[in-house]
């Protein structure tokens, strides 16, 4: 039997706000535990939330970048279970009127044509704090709490059950990543859990309408990881249906060191949540001119920019896709493709020697020592024919080692192009002279042997032998030894 | 103006330093702070003396069970600065009020039990903002009342610190949740006090205890560092010994809070402007079934007799009608215990408060710290208060509650259209016997049946002393104001308060 798999996805988005969603304290990453906290968000007895506007803002930049319908009027609501990192008995979510619904999302998988993965809602929520139980500093009959993390904003992107295999989910990711980047809402780091993704799937046979019985995945923190438990998980679930078995409706984790899922551990019970609207907190009112407000100021988002880029700089489609997945690299390219006649070489060198560079050194591009302007001063200097391409390649490892300008390497270490030509007629000259048999040889029809003699100029030049004088040289007094 | 003034209390028998014989006595206790404020600014008494006769008084009167905690050291650091100030001219607007504050207030640095168990070692971080803008006003905080458990009772029995009396009769309950308050304010242990009122916590404590007790509109005191019990339903209040003072006390709690973001955003209007006018061409409403079955003759009678007096002063009196009114206590009883439920989560054992130290497991925590920490009625509330909001049984009560809770609104606002401030009485009875109501829960809550409705429509209510009943106990009138007018019913009861004789 031929099986489909059915999946859809919860994904929670660490806010980058510089405050917690409902106090002031800080909401930077890897402080010292319990530092950030104070009576609201450690849940003290009379304490009550207010709701930070950077959230909202947030929350409205990615509803209008995903074309959702914003609701007007949105009501928090407490989500009310008991855990020792929920200091107040409940979570303060969004259930019924959530913040904005029916939005959509493009992805593109192999090439094929792309097509909309459906949002069902998107709401906020403020993080829980994180439990110890297994660390070394953690004793055996004890756990413990770290309460930095409640309150910290988040929001959960929930999608309609549209993907059909785990490739889709893997480019999703991507794409939703990409754009909360794009809008400086969320570092969409998994491994540090600001971008974390459950999914629920289920498989039904091939034009079955009905879906099957759903499992959860959890704990999957690398989008490999998720299309990695993605194809386990299906197999697994064929497996069980082929043999005539039932699938149960369970969390399963995935273990990234063993590559398989597992149940839960502990006891999952069946949560009645007992979800009702937060009287502390007044509905959510959105009017019109605050989405305009904030319309007005959103970022290019990633596929129109990819347009752009194709139409501007007249550069193919792969160049644009990879320029434009991260938007400080698609900002570091315009700025130095401004700058130069020739886009496809700007596009070349950013995606081949800034990329590769900065993967060696392990560098964010914002952090890159080798501004645009100087890239473009690399170009610029080969577009004139003053040093050529090899060169340029030089000259960028020098100013990444040195942090010194090209024009200075250039200078200091002589690596001016030569291209007078009378200078080359000599060296040219002077190679063929010391090598009459590969001369000969040359002339009786190896005419591969081209490219030795140009190797030798080279090295004799030390690379600054301009290579089209060279072989336009080097061809001529070739010729004139023919005849 | 006397200047060579001696002493009148004294501590030890010294006063700077120097020997005396005798101890003088304050006659103070018929004061209210409207007039002992006249008499500090013309320094016939000290700020001083003043906290020293109520702690005299709350030692005397101990048996009332009136405080949980008393602050006698610092209220006296506190009166002998405020005194320097009023010497300077530099004292606040409420220098020298000596004031309880329920026990369910937080003020940092101080144990805030909310008369519970699980929080009887809790010490607050932080204060709220009432107690910062009465701080600033040079109040004297003289301790912490007693009261309800989580201000869920009506006549102080459910208090971990045991219950209060009355002060007109110790064998009768004060009435609840504030029951400490009242009865600090009505035995003259304090000026007055502040309380919370959820369902009539304030007013029918303060009509048993024969002083004057207000609710102001919902949102119009910032309920920050209030312990929540139903957080749409709270608010805090003054209790006091006159109307005027519950005018001042008022002015000062009132306001927007950016702390509290269901506290409006309105201005405050001058409520001490309310003292001592006119109540001629009011129209005041008397909802009928306000009148009905279950109100005692005495309380019936002390009513008609007010009622008379406003048509006699100038009142216009008309008969309406709320007809929603008889599914308020139901409402009200599922939409407070469902956020209750939630409210009280937070009382777990793991941050602070009780922890059941016995417990072998996270979950066997949770149940032996609540089980142990939480009375029986905070008990039946939190389990009440889970079920109606359970999945399938939300639409049911929940649901239906927010609806009827409308409706209650409606009835409100339409009446509003044709007067100005409703009459009624506070309560059905006058003070009940301690234990008499404590095995019957539900004949308890039918104690608040008049004070509810006013809670669910968000509506400011006064209770004020209105004559006795044949036993010498206090029966109380309410007023119902329409929202953020606080001011219409502070003038009328003011006006009763100083022109009605029995």
């Amino acid at each position: 039997m031929i099986y489909e798999p059915v999946i859809g996805l919860e994904v929670h988005i660490q806010l980058l706000t510089e405050s917690k969603i409902f106090c002031s304290c800080s909401t930077r990453f890897g402080a010292e535990p319990n530092s950030q906290v104070c009576p609201v968000c450690l849940g003290m007895p009379g304490v009550l939330p207010v709701l930070n506007k950077k959230v909202v803002e947030y929350a409205l930049k990615l509803a209008i970048a995903t074309n959702s319908k914003i609701n007007h009027r949105s009501i928090i609501a407490r989500k009310n279970y008991f855990y020792p990192d929920l200091p107040k008995g409940y979570q303060i979510s969004q259930y019924e009127e959530p913040f904005c619904e029916f939005g959509s999302i493009e992805i593109q998988v192999d090439g094929r044509e792309s097509r909309k993965i459906g949002l069902t809602r998107i709401h906020m929520e403020e993080d829980a704090g994180k439990s110890m139980h297994s660390e070394s500093y953690v004793s055996e009959n004890e756990s413990l709490v770290d309460v930095n993390r409640c309150g910290v904003p988040l929001l959960e992107i929930v999608s309609e059950p549209d993907f059909r295999s785990s490739k889709e989910v893997s480019a999703y990711l991507t794409r939703l990543r990409q754009i909360v980047r794009y809008l400086g809402i969320c570092d969409g780091n998994m491994e540090e859990g600001s971008l974390r993704c459950d999914a629920n799937i289920s498989i039904r046979p091939q034009g079955q309408k009905e879906l099957g019985v759903k499992t959860e995945l959890k704990n999957m923190n690398s989008i490999s990881a998720v299309e990695k438990a993605l194809d386990y998980e299906i197999k697994r679930q064929i497996a069980v249906l082929d043999d005539g078995g039932i699938i149960q409706q369970q969390t399963l984790l995935w273990n990234a060191n063993k590559n398989i899922v597992e149940p839960m551990r502990s006891k999952e019970y069946a949560h009645d949540y007992r979800y009702f609207p937060e009287p502390d907190l007044l509905p959510i009112v959105i009017t019109e001119e605050w989405i305009e407000q904030i319309r007005a100021k959103m970022p290019e988002l990633p596929l129109v920019k990819k347009q752009r880029f194709m139409s501007e700089y007249q550069i193919p489609e792969y160049d644009a896709i990879v320029l434009t997945d991260d938007p400080s690299v698609a900002d570091y390219f315009e700025s130095v493709a401004k700058k130069v006649k020739d886009k496809k070489a700007a596009s070349n060198w950013v995606m081949g020697e800034v990329l590769r560079a900065l993967k060696e050194i392990n560098c964010d591009i914002k952090e890159f020592s080798l501004t645009p302007d100087s890239l473009a001063e690399i170009i610029q200097l080969v577009e004139e024919d003053k040093i050529n391409l090899k060169i340029g390649k030089k000259v960028f490892e020098e100013c990444l080692s040195t942090g010194a300008s090209p024009s200075k390497i250039i200078k200091e270490k002589g690596l001016v192009q030569i291209s007078d030509k009378s200078e080359i007629y000599a060296i040219v000259d002077d190679i063929l002279t010391k090598n009459p048999e590969e001369v000969n040889l040359y002339l009786q029809g190896k005419e591969k042997l081209l490219g030795f003699f140009v190797g030798q100029i080279m090295r004799e030049t030390q690379g600054k032998a301009n290579p089209k004088t060279v072989n336009e040289v080097l061809k001529q007094k070739l010729n004139d030894r023919k005849n | 103006m006397s200047v060579n003034r001696t002493p009148l209390i004294y501590i030890n028998n010294v006063y700077f330093g120097k020997e005396v014989e005798k101890e003088k006595v304050l006659n103070i206790s018929d004061l209210d702070y409207t007039s002992i404020k006249k008499k500090l600014t013309d320094r016939d008494i000290s700020c001083r003396e003043l906290t020293e006769y109520y702690i005299k008084n709350i030692e005397r009167k101990k048996d009332l069970n009136a405080f949980i905690s008393v602050f006698s050291d610092t209220a006296l650091e506190q009166a002998q600065k405020i005194d320097r100030k009023i010497e300077q001219g530099t004292a606040g607007s409420l220098a020298g009020l000596v004031l309880g504050v329920k026990d369910l207030l937080v003020i940092q640095g101080r144990k805030t039990t909310c008369g519970s168990k699980i929080l009887s070692n809790f010490v607050s971080p932080y204060s709220a903002t009432v107690i910062k803008k009465l701080e600033a006003e040079d109040v004297i905080f003289i301790g912490k009342t007693n009261m309800d458990e989580f201000a869920m009772g009506s006549s102080n029995e459910n208090s971990f610190f045991k219950p209060v009396k009355n002060p007109h009769d110790a064998t009768r309950v004060p009435g609840g949740s504030s029951g400490g308050s009242a009865t600090a304010v009505g035995g003259d242990l304090c000026m007055a006090a502040l309380g919370t009122d959820t369902g009539g916590s304030i007013r029918q404590p303060a009509s048993f205890c024969g002083v004057v007790g207000l609710k102001p509109t919902y949102g119009r005191v910032s309920r920050f560092g209030l312990v929540a019990y139903a957080s749409s339903l709270d608010q805090i209040g003054p209790v006091t010994k006159s109307v005027s003072d519950t005018a001042l006390l008022l002015q000062v709690i009132s306001g927007h809070d950016e702390r509290d973001s269901t506290s409006a955003n309105k201005g405050v209007p001058d409520f001490n402007g309310s003292i001592n006018q006119n109540i001629k061409g009011l129209r005041i409403g008397l909802p009928k079934e306000y009148f009905s079955e279950g109100l005692e003759p005495d309380v019936a009678e002390a009513i008609s007799l007010a009622v008379d007096f406003f048509k006699r002063n100038g009142a216009e009196i008309k008969q309406v009608s709320l007809p929603h009114t008889e599914y308020a206590i139901a409402a009200y009883y599922i939409i407070a215990t469902a956020e209750a439920s939630a409210n009280l989560a937070r009382y777990d054992g793991v941050r602070y408060g009780f922890r059941d130290e016995s417990a072998v497991n996270l979950e066997d925590m949770y149940v032996k710290s609540r089980t142990k920490g939480f009375g029986s009625e905070v008990k039946r509330r939190i389990m009440l208060g889970t079920f109606v909001l359970s999945s399938g049984y939300y639409d049911a009560y929940y649901l239906k509650a927010q609806k009827v809770r409308s409706l209650i609104r409606n009835d409100f606002e339409s009446v509003f259209k044709s007067v100005d401030c409703l009459v009624t009485p506070t309560s059905p009875t006058t003070a009940f016997r301690l234990n008499e109501k404590v095995d019957d829960p539900l004949t308890m809550y039918l104690s608040d049946v008049f004070t509810v409705s006013l809670n669910l429509a968000g509506l400011p209510g006064i209770s004020i002393p209105c004559g006795s009943d044949s036993n010498g106990l206090p029966v109380g009138l309410q007023l119902i104001g329409k929202p953020f007018d606080e001011a219409t019913i502070l003038t009328v009861a003011d006006f009763f308060e100083k022109h009605f004789v029995e």
